[in-house]
């Protein structure tokens, strides 16, 4: 393997590294929000890193990002970031405690607020 | 959660516990991606990763039986970064006709709901034979 070879692996990283170091950073960030942002009524938190991290997803797979920016930022970072076991387990919960409507609206809320971020991503960068 | 400040070094624990999981859980997803046509990967992990949690938080409630450390690196870290929501948004965005994007939401959104309820069952089931 020549030195030119080596530099290039050195640059070129594995998929699986780039994916799981954004995976990483992408909990910790939601991990963050949750510890400053919880609220008893409502899920806040959870429809806070599902709608932004929708459209942070949405800009860098709209934006004509690289193949490793796309698996660092959005398959690692912003899939991690945002979540779908909380977002049901939430919403299942605000039903069986008898919040019937809050758990519609945040079924609802949840994705037609993170399609206007994709929508806004697509309006910002779109070339597609 | 917040009301008692745990020692720095005990929040330093906490973070890389979750950075693991996320680094796991992110890869695991991934490599459905990779195995599986895209819908289909993030439907499943999504359902999943639900039923998984939903069972973790019930069994919470109800044995308790799951240490803290592992609770931890389970829901904060793994499941939640295996499951998506982004990866969904967008694929419910671009899918090509109201048909296609119906199916998205519904089966994501069924089999997530439902996966919590089974998980739910189950944690009550584990519940009841320790009673």
């Amino acid at each position: 393997m020549s030195l030119s070879t080596l530099a290039l692996l050195a640059f070129d990283p594995e998929p699986a590294h780039l994916v799981g170091t954004g995976g990483a950073l992408g909990a910790l960030a939601r991990h963050w929000v949750y510890s400053h942002l919880s609220s008893e009524r409502f899920p806040v938190a959870t429809l806070l890193v599902n709608v932004v991290g929708s459209f942070v997803f949405a800009l860098v797979a709209f934006g004509g990002a690289s193949e490793s920016a796309l698996q660092f930022v959005g398959v690692g970072a912003c899939g991690a970031f945002t979540t779908f076991s909380t977002f049901s387990v939430d919403t299942v919960q605000l039903w069986e405690r008898g919040d019937r409507r809050l758990a519609v609206v945040n079924a609802v809320g949840n994705l037609v607020a993170a399609l206007a971020g994709v929508g806004l991503a697509w309006a910002l960068v779109g070339t597609v | 959660m917040s009301s008692d400040r745990p020692h720095p070094l005990a929040r330093l624990e906490t973070l890389a516990l979750i950075a693991i999981g996320g680094f796991a859980g992110a890869n695991l997803r991934f490599f459905t991606l990779g195995v599986v046509p895209d819908v289909v990967a993030i439907t499943a992990v999504n359902a999943v990763g639900s039923l998984l949690l939903g069972l973790l938080v019930y069994e919470a409630r109800i044995t308790g039986i799951v240490g803290r450390r592992a609770r931890l690196v389970f829901t904060t870290g793994f499941l939640s970064s295996l499951t998506t929501y982004s990866g969904f948004a967008f694929q419910t965005a671009i899918a090509g006709d109201p048909r296609a994007l119906l199916a998205i939401v519904a089966a994501n959104y069924a089999l997530g709901f439902a996966g919590v309820l089974a998980g739910r069952a189950l944690a009550r089931r584990l519940g009841g034979e320790r009673a």
